[in-house]
Parts: C-alpha cells; sequence; structure tokens
C-alpha cells in the first residue's frame, strides 16, 4: 500500500479520535440510583440534556462530570412523550458540546454515538444515518427521528449522537435490533427546552 | 484536525443523494413498501422477487415524488429479481460498476426508498459467491438491510451499483446479485418474459472414464449418456447411448450437477461445442441448444 493512502487512513483515524476527544469533555454520567446512563452539557452553567428513560421518577440523580467531579442534580424538566429531559448541576464554567442542526441531516453521512454501554464509559459506535423525518419503517408516525446504522447499546441512551466534527445533531434514545438504533434530533432538543424553560435565557 | 472524516461522510451522503435519483418506491405488497433501480430512461424498474404480491397496478414512487402504475413484465425466484415496466419516460439511469473491480473490503452503501425519501446503510463487501447455476454471482455484505431496502442498489462509493440488495435470499445474510447476472436475468425476462435455460435432450448418469481418456482429459468423470429423446437437440446431434460428456464448450463436465450448471448459463438457439468420449475415443460434436420448458 503507498504512503499516500496510509496517510489518509491515519487522517481518517485521527479526525475520528479527534472529535471524540471533544465529545467526551461535554459527556456525563448519569446515576438515578437503580440504573445509569449518558447525557451532554449543553450549557457551561451547568443545564445536562438527556433522556427522560435515565431519570424518570427518580429523585435522588448523580451527575459524574468529565473532569471527575460527581455531583448531585436537579431535574428540571422531563417531557416522558418526547423522552427528553433537563438536569442542571451546581456548577460553572463547564466545557459545552457544540450544538448541530439536525434539519441538515443526510443519510449516508458519517455519525458517532457515544455513552456508557455496560459501565464502559465514553464508548463509541459509529456508522451512518439511514434516513430522518417522521415517517419511518419501524417507528410511529407523527414524530421525528434519526434512523442510524450503528452498533448503539442501551447504556448509550441520553447520550450525544455527532456528526463527523463533533457537532451534536441527536441524543441517542432507542434501539431496534443490534445494527439500528434511532435518536431525537437536536431540533426536537431544542424545542423541548424553550417549552420547558421559557424564559431562562440558556438556550444556544 | 484535518477534513478527511468530513469529507468522506460528505461524499457518501452525495452518493446517496446522487444514486437516489434512479432509486424508486415499489409498492407491490401488503406490507411495507419496498425499493426498486431504475434499468431504463423509459421506465422499466428492477426490484425484488419477493417484494411483487401483485402483477398489475403495481404502485412506482419516482425520486420527483411522482407516482406511476407500473405492470409485471417477469420474475425469477432463483435470483430473486422481478421486472416492471411502468409509462413514465425521461428517467434517470444509475452507473453500473464493472464486475472485475469490485473487491472484498471495499466501503459499500445500500440505498433504498421505502419511503418518500432516499435511505442509506454503510458496510464492506464481505465475500463473493455463485451457486451452481453459473449466472448467479452475489456479493454478500454485512450492510443492515432496514425494512423495505429489498430491490434496492449495493451502490459503491462513487455511486456505481455492484447489484441489487435482496434480504431473502439467505437467512440473516445481505446478498446483492452482482450486475452481470443481474443483466443477464433483466434481458431474458425483457426479451422472453422468463429464464431461458438450455435442453439437449439426454439422460445421464455420472461414470468413470477409461483410464486413457481420463489421463488425457484430466478429468476422472463425465456424464455418460443412458437415453436420447426423439427429435432433441442431442439426437439431431448425432449423440448416441453409451457416449460420456466431458464438456460443453468451456465448461468441464464431470457429472449431472455441472451439465445442468452448464446448460443453465449456455445460450438458447445458439450452437455449441459437445466433446464426448466414444469407445475410448475423444470427439468433437456441434450441437444447438434448444429450451428446456
Amino acid at each position: 500500500m503507498n504512503q499516500e493512502v496510509l496517510s489518509l487512513l491515519a487522517s481518517l483515524n485521527a479526525d475520528m479520535a479527534n472529535a471524540i476527544d471533544r465529545v467526551h469533555r461535554s459527556l456525563v454520567h448519569i446515576s438515578n440510583g437503580r440504573g445509569a446512563g449518558a447525557g451532554t452539557i449543553w450549557h457551561s452553567d451547568g443545564l445536562i440534556v438527556t433522556n427522560a428513560h435515565v431519570v424518570h421518577g427518580r429523585h435522588d440523580l448523580k451527575v459524574s462530570l468529565p473532569d471527575g467531579r460527581r455531583l448531585p442534580a436537579r431535574l428540571l424538566a422531563a417531557d416522558p412523550d418526547r423522552d427528553l429531559a433537563a438536569l442542571s448541576v451546581d456548577a460553572t464554567d463547564l466545557p459545552t458540546i457544540e450544538i448541530g442542526d439536525s434539519r441538515q441531516v443526510r443519510p449516508g453521512q458519517w455519525v458517532m454515538a457515544v455513552g456508557h454501554p455496560w459501565g464502559i464509559q465514553g464508548s463509541v459506535t459509529s456508522g451512518v444515518v439511514i434516513g430522518s423525518g417522521d415517517a419511518l419503517p419501524e417507528m410511529r408516525p407523527g414524530r421525528d427521528w434519526i434512523a442510524l446504522s450503528l452498533h448503539m447499546r442501551p447504556g448509550h441512551s441520553g447520550g450525544p449522537l455527532v456528526d463527523s466534527q463533533a457537532r451534536l445533531i441527536g441524543i441517542n434514545t432507542m434501539i431496534t435490533g443490534p445494527d439500528v438504533g434511532f435518536a431525537i434530533p437536536v431540533q426536537t432538543v431544542k424545542l423541548f427546552l424553550k417549552e420547558a424553560l421559557g424564559s431562562r435565557e440558556i438556550i444556544v | 484536525m484535518s477534513d478527511i472524516l468530513k469529507t468522506l461522510s460528505d461524499a457518501m451522503a452525495e452518493t446517496a443523494e446522487r444514486t437516489g435519483q434512479s432509486i424508486v418506491q415499489v409498492n407491490a405488497r401488503r406490507r411495507l413498501p419496498a425499493t426498486g433501480i431504475i434499468w431504463s430512461a423509459d421506465g422499466v424498474i428492477v426490484t425484488s422477487h419477493h417484494v411483487v404480491e401483485t402483477e398489475d397496478r403495481i404502485q412506482i414512487g419516482l425520486p420527483g415524488g411522482q407516482v406511476v402504475e407500473g405492470t409485471l413484465v417477469g420474475r425469477d425466484p432463483s435470483t430473486d429479481v422481478a421486472v416492471i415496466r411502468t409509462n413514465a419516460n425521461g428517467l434517470t439511469v444509475p452507473a453500473w460498476a464493472e464486475a472485475s473491480e469490485v473487491r472484498v473490503g471495499h466501503l459499500a452503501l445500500a440505498l433504498g426508498r421505502p419511503g418518500d425519501s432516499v435511505q442509506a446503510t454503510l458496510g464492506v463487501v464481505s465475500a463473493f459467491s455463485h451457486s451452481a447455476d453459473e449466472h448467479k454471482y452475489f456479493a454478500q455484505t454485512d450492510v443492515v438491510m432496514y425494512p423495505g431496502f429489498s430491490g434496492g442498489p449495493l451502490v459503491n462509493v462513487t455511486g456505481q451499483v455492484i447489484g441489487m440488495n435482496s434480504s431473502a435470499l439467505m437467512r440473516g445474510v445481505s446478498l446483492a446479485v452482482q450486475t452481470p447476472s443481474l443483466k443477464h436475468v433483466v434481458d431474458s425476462l425483457l426479451q422472453h418474459g422468463k429464464i431461458r435455460r438450455g435442453y439437449l435432450g439426454v439422460g445421464v448418469q455420472p461414470a468413470h472414464l477409461p483410464a486413457a481418456a481420463a489421463e488425457h482429459l484430466g478429468q476422472r468423470s463425465g456424464a455418460l449418456v443412458v437415453s436420447v429423446e426423439e427429435n432433441s437437440p442431442a439426437e439431431k446431434a448425432g449423440l448416441y447411448m453409451g457416449d460420456t460428456i466431458v464438456a460443453l464448450n468451456d465448461h468441464r463436465i464431470e457429472d449431472m450437477e455441472s451439465l445442468l450448471s452448464a446448460l443453465g448459463g449456455a445460450a438458447v438457439g445458439e450452437a455449441a461445442n459437445l466433446k464426448i468420449v466414444r469407445a475410448g475415443q475423444v470427439h468433437d460434436l456441434s450441437v444447438m441448444i434448444g429450451e428446456r420448458n
């Protein structure tokens, strides 16, 4: 194999690893006393986004930050229907994820899902977008989803789905088979935060 | 950070979008719609046999959103291929990959259009296989066959079609009928409405060759003729009971299966060279291949 090809492959690997490094900086671990899930720091003043099913009905929420601190978390809002929740921890100047635009998602584009499957912290699976919208096979119509061809596992729930440049485009939420996962588009998350948190000026 | 990953990601999305212009939705069964590939600009669509449950009034969703009606031209269950004709015109045909350029380990996208928009999954070409009938060449991949992807194309990174995906050819494995096999089957269906298979009109059983002939030919067995049908291509070619067929054109015949396989791929209505062993001597006969019913 010639040097040019090898250096291309090396660059590809480096790009993936660099993107994941950036995602890890704003990735949190959420324990709810019984189980656990993943979450993403949305705003530096401690706003964290995850799935509602990661936090449902629990009051003893603890969030482990990327810097190692383990803090109690307050549930700000949860929407079981959209399976989204917003938490806050008492911290400032936290590293945040770059917010992408899920309306620009294209079938065939490269994506990476990050979470803590089987307790493996910050584990990554990558693949491509199958399609998006509110008329996907396997899913009830009327709700927007991003369908993914990758190896998502339950512990990825609540964690970030990012594009090739580490921008958040969805929240990992559901799997329908060993090779097919679904994420809630970040556009839905923005709407949820707007409705749930209203006047708090923390939505970017 | 370089932009290789972004470039790759953009390229795959563009490939899906561009090749998506040659992919249609096929609505011909009670369950979920499936996918089809545009075969010709004047309205011929190729899809999977197993997704076509009706023969006419098949709804074809074109890439632009328009829906046209189609009629079944023919089907071949052994390769899971069906051909549908519509009155649509000015359709965009895909680019086809040369089979010799497809290699194990290549990236491949499976594309589908079970809904209004194109969908994609990514994998690699895992292996190639072919069945006894020499015109059935398959590519095995690890792409996810999302519901409704059957009948859609397997494409390489530049958007050239490697073959047509089917989830029904083998359980739990994604197989694609490779382009040359697909062309053979579709051409035959378009011309004759069915797959034509060659016919000789002989009954055979495997038999060992005499030592001298075996050494001369480099094979130990052949297909011993035990009956010849009246007025058959075999009789007209001068084949007798007791002859042992050892080759049909370039295909070595060692038993019944290899003869069937060679006949499956033989061109009906064309002359073929039959190599036989008669009384220990090797002879060549010219036979006009007939059509098996």
